[in-house]
């Protein structure tokens, strides 16, 4: 089962929907892992003659079934990383009409849809659904570092050491939620790591 | 009028005072002997002479150290001051709207001479002479809010109007309580208000922003905000949070007095001419335990508010953990008498502590 209720938080915290087609000249679909479920159910024949997939395997077994769908053009790469160039032209050479279609972590999509607003899409225009991993992108507000696929809390920073809780307040334009020292008033006492929803 | 600057800081030695005069106009923030989030707003049109209300923008003896103290932190960190593309127009209206605002209301400090769009701009107490093109960015050495937000007591928010909300699209924040402008910049005010306890619940936000969004070119507004400060560090940004969060474990029964601050807030909202956006400057005053108790009205106040604050919000500003010292200190200021009505000290008229 790759979906999951996200608790009721504040309200910087995105919300994700399910994918619905919409009408478009063109359609660019994003995904990560088990994000690729959400596009195979939101898929048809003539939706597929107009698209854009890029994929973002991180190990699961759909890759297959996503270029069986025969989108105009398809994409599987090792990262986002590596795909963003290709995702940043994507936009950029959009006409009026695109639909734009994320889904897979929360990683991924705040990534994207970063990159969608920066090409002058709205971020309420923009398809959200969450899959897969619950994993967060945390940047560290000390080092500005990003961590990427926190799973635990509090976690430690990547970039500078610090032990880092989880908050759940969130940037789009950094794409990431926010990660502030937890031990600041009592060095050394930092708790035994949780799974964020746990 | 003539202010003397004091020649102080904010960090490492913390040598920041408040003189007779500054203790007298601190804006003690509670009008009552409780507090609970309202939307407080009030037409900022002036106030009492030698209030900080009296002047669109209070220039007070603290200026010249704190202009040095955020020099400091922008060298340190240059993202506490940062302007979206699109908000350039905006940053021009809001150093209009100060230089015009302290050269005629501090004409012995600050002078504004224009000639068309040919300015000169005269700041005595920082020994500025600038001569530059309105309009022009070529001819500032940084951008219009960064230049004149270097020469302005608090923080200045500069948000964009569009969609029915506003957004905070650009900033210089170096005073703030504990929020990060690098990672808020750009979002809504819902989601910068996001961490907020209790009051969107209260539908404080709502009706806040319904406020906001219909203030008026030459009607500012006003509110006060509150909270806590140990050692009068004017930088409390989460960025350096790992830096200066162990200072609150160093409170003592001793030292609390003079180490604990009442950290005001004077924020104000002005609508821009040009770009329609707000500009929200978020003024910050410091003022010691020990200099509030010398008005026996603030003293008793001050016990019986932070007594009485619900749990949540004495986490939310970070004091929860001291509370029982600050009321063991503050318990032998109130004796139980009645307090006027508003937040002046009230010093003829209110009776002495009872001993």
């Amino acid at each position: 089962m790759s979906k999951f209720t996200f608790p009721q938080s504040i309200r910087s915290r995105p919300v994700y929907g399910t994918l619905e087609q919409r009408d478009g000249a063109a359609h660019l679909l994003i995904a990560d892992a088990e994000g690729a479920e959400a596009i195979l159910d939101v898929a048809t024949p003539a939706m597929m003659a107009k698209a854009h997939i890029v994929y973002i395997p991180k190990g699961a077994a759909f890759e297959d079934k996503l270029r069986g769908l025969n989108a105009a053009s398809f994409y599987a790469g090792p990262s986002y990383g590596a795909a963003e160039q290709r995702i940043h032209k994507a936009l950029a050479d959009a006409k009026m009409g695109l639909q734009v279609y994320l889904a897979g972590t929360e990683g991924l999509m705040g990534q994207a849809q970063n990159a969608a607003m920066q090409a002058g899409i709205p971020h309420t225009a923009i398809q959200t659904e969450h899959r897969g991993s619950t994993a967060r992108r945390i940047q560290c507000v000390h080092c500005k570092g990003i961590t990427e696929d926190v799973e635990t809390d509090p976690f430690v920073c990547a970039h500078c050491g610090l032990n880092l809780f989880v908050r759940d307040h969130y940037s789009r334009r950094l794409a990431a939620y926010q990660g502030v020292c937890i031990d600041a008033e009592d060095p050394g006492n930092v708790p035994e790591p949780k799974g964020i929803y746990e | 009028m003539t202010i003397q600057f004091n020649d102080e800081t904010f960090r490492d030695d913390y040598s920041f005072f408040n003189s007779d005069r500054a203790i007298k106009r601190f804006p003690f923030p509670f009008h009552e002997d409780s507090y609970m989030y309202s939307v407080n707003m009030e037409q900022h049109r002036g106030g009492p002479v030698d209030s900080v209300y009296e002047k669109r923008f209070d220039v007070d003896e603290h200026y010249v150290a704190e202009m040095r103290d955020r020099a400091m932190v922008l060298a340190d960190d240059p993202l506490r001051c940062q302007s979206l593309p699109h908000m350039t127009l905006a940053g021009w209206d809001l150093l209009e709207l100060i230089m015009v605002s302290k050269s005629e209301d501090y004409p012995d400090l600050f002078e504004l001479h224009r000639d068309g769009n040919n300015w000169r701009w005269v700041n005595k107490p920082l020994g500025i002479d600038d001569s530059f093109v309105f309009l022009d960015e070529t001819t500032l050495p940084y951008g219009p809010m960064e230049y004149i937000t270097r020469q302005a007591q608090g923080d200045f928010c500069v948000l964009d109007q569009r969609d029915d909300n506003l957004w905070m699209d650009a900033g210089m924040v170096t005073t703030q309580a504990d929020w990060s402008l690098d990672f808020d910049i750009g979002m809504n005010f819902f989601e910068w208000h996001a961490p907020v306890p209790l009051a969107h619940e209260k539908g404080i936000f709502v009706r806040a922003l319904k406020f906001l969004l219909n203030i008026q070119q030459g009607a500012p507004a006003r509110r006060l905000n509150w909270t806590m400060t140990v050692n009068p560090l004017l930088d409390t940004s989460p960025e350096n949070y790992h830096k200066w969060g162990i200072q609150k474990t160093t409170l003592t029964p001793e030292n609390i007095g003079a180490k604990q601050h009442l950290r005001v807030e004077l924020q104000t909202f002005f609508r821009l001419p040009r770009s329609n956006a707000l500009v929200f400057p978020i003024r910050c005053y410091l003022c010691s335990f020990q200099d509030l108790m010398t008005a026996p009205k603030w003293g008793r106040r001050l016990h019986r508010v932070i007594r009485d604050l619900p749990e949540e919000l004495a986490t939310y500003k970070g004091f929860i953990d001291n509370r029982p010292m600050m009321l063991d200190y503050l318990s032998k200021f109130d004796d139980g008498l009645p307090t006027s009505d508003g937040i002046w000290p009230d010093l003829e008229t209110e009776p002495a502590l009872k001993t």
